[in-house]
């Protein structure tokens, strides 16, 4: 490249400012809590995604599941947020929210919709009563994996299944984020 | 589904990678109207982006939309505002110390408009000649010709002998 066309490519203005798009079809944001950071995201007024995935991963599989035209837009995350908030300073015990499980296949479906109902708050259940409650008792270890997938975190409680010998075995989050959650849980 | 096909990615990501881009070419190819060009171009990108066939050269759509977009307020504002009076480009006046190098600018919006919008989207915009040329509608060999006709006049002006 010549020094005139370098000169020409090294326009470079000050004060440039991104663009201010519509509602989006799918809002995120990126919301910091006690146990991690948390993806948070809706789409015709219904909770997504509560996830500890990372954003290009999630952002990725929202746009081909629901629509492409994802933004990074907090304000309609703000009633998502502030109940989160709430639940995890131990003031709130249920979300009034919907969800939306479109990340979800039809069997983690079966396994999470239900999941504030067979579990209740400062309780722990087993992957194997979960598979017992959606009338496929051999199925523990599907049910397991399922609510490994749940991609409504914290909401739809999955923290509160536990193995059968009261082991915390798993979560997206960490067991330290499991441990906190059923944690503050008890102490509530 | 046809949307699994195209596998577009989240339009955050397009924005993310590509709006300083955008905004530079607004403001080089529209001076004080840059701004409300590149918001007009993003919002037409948001409103097709669900339409798109495809998920390649998304960059290159995204700066002939701008560009488009350039071009049809520049004709808008023709009448009311002669390129040789008032320079798109603010080299003058108040704005004027926001650009840098002002000499090179106020010779490239001396430049008839297809020259200048061509370099602009050349190497402002990095677009090689076929993406000049889909942003012009014209053909590759056009745009190589609008790109080197107007750097012969620019080195001319300028008093630059660089090759």
């Amino acid at each position: 490249m010549t020094d005139l066309e370098s000169r020409l490519n090294r326009l470079d203005t000050p004060g440039l400012r991104p663009p201010v798009l519509p509602d989006a079809d799918v809002a995120y944001t990126l919301h910091d809590t006690p146990i991690g950071t948390l993806l948070l995201a809706v789409a015709g007024g219904r909770v997504v995604a509560s996830s500890f995935g990372d954003e290009e991963t999630m952002t990725t599989r929202l746009a081909r599941a629901v629509s492409p035209r994802v933004l990074r837009q907090p304000r309609p995350l703000d009633d998502v947020r502030r109940q989160l908030d709430e639940y995890l300073s131990g003031v709130r015990r249920a979300f009034d929210v919907e969800v939306d499980l479109v990340l979800a296949t039809p069997f983690q479906r079966l396994v999470l919709n239900d999941l504030p109902t067979h579990t209740s708050y400062g309780a722990t259940t087993t992957y194997g009563a979960v598979a017992s409650d959606i009338d496929k008792p051999k199925a523990a270890r599907a049910v397991g994996t399922a609510l490994g997938a749940n991609p409504v975190c914290v909401v739809l409680p999955c923290h509160r299944v536990v193995g059968a010998n009261g082991a915390l075995t798993g979560y997206a989050g960490g067991l330290d984020a499991k441990r906190f959650l059923l944690n503050l849980e008890a102490k509530s | 589904m046809v949307r699994e096909k195209v596998g577009l990615p989240p339009f955050q990501a397009l924005i993310d990678a590509h709006w300083r881009d955008v905004a530079r070419l607004a403001r080089a190819m529209a001076g004080q109207d840059g701004d409300d060009v590149a918001q007009r171009a993003w919002e037409k990108a948001y409103a097709a982006y669900p339409t798109l066939t495809s998920a390649k050269n998304l960059r290159s759509w995204l700066l002939t939309i701008t560009a488009r977009c350039a071009t049809d307020v520049h004709r808008a504002r023709k009448p009311q505002r002669p390129l040789d009076e008032a320079p798109p480009v603010a080299v003058d006046g108040p704005e004027a110390a926001a650009w840098p190098d002002p000499d090179l600018w106020r010779a490239v919006n001396e430049l008839p408009e297809r020259q200048r919008f061509a370099i602009t989207l050349k190497y402002v915009g990095d677009l090689d000649h076929h993406g000049v040329a889909a942003a012009l509608d014209t053909t590759p060999a056009a745009s190589r010709r609008l790109v080197s006709d107007a750097l012969a006049t620019l080195r001319t002006k300028l008093g630059v002998h660089d090759d």
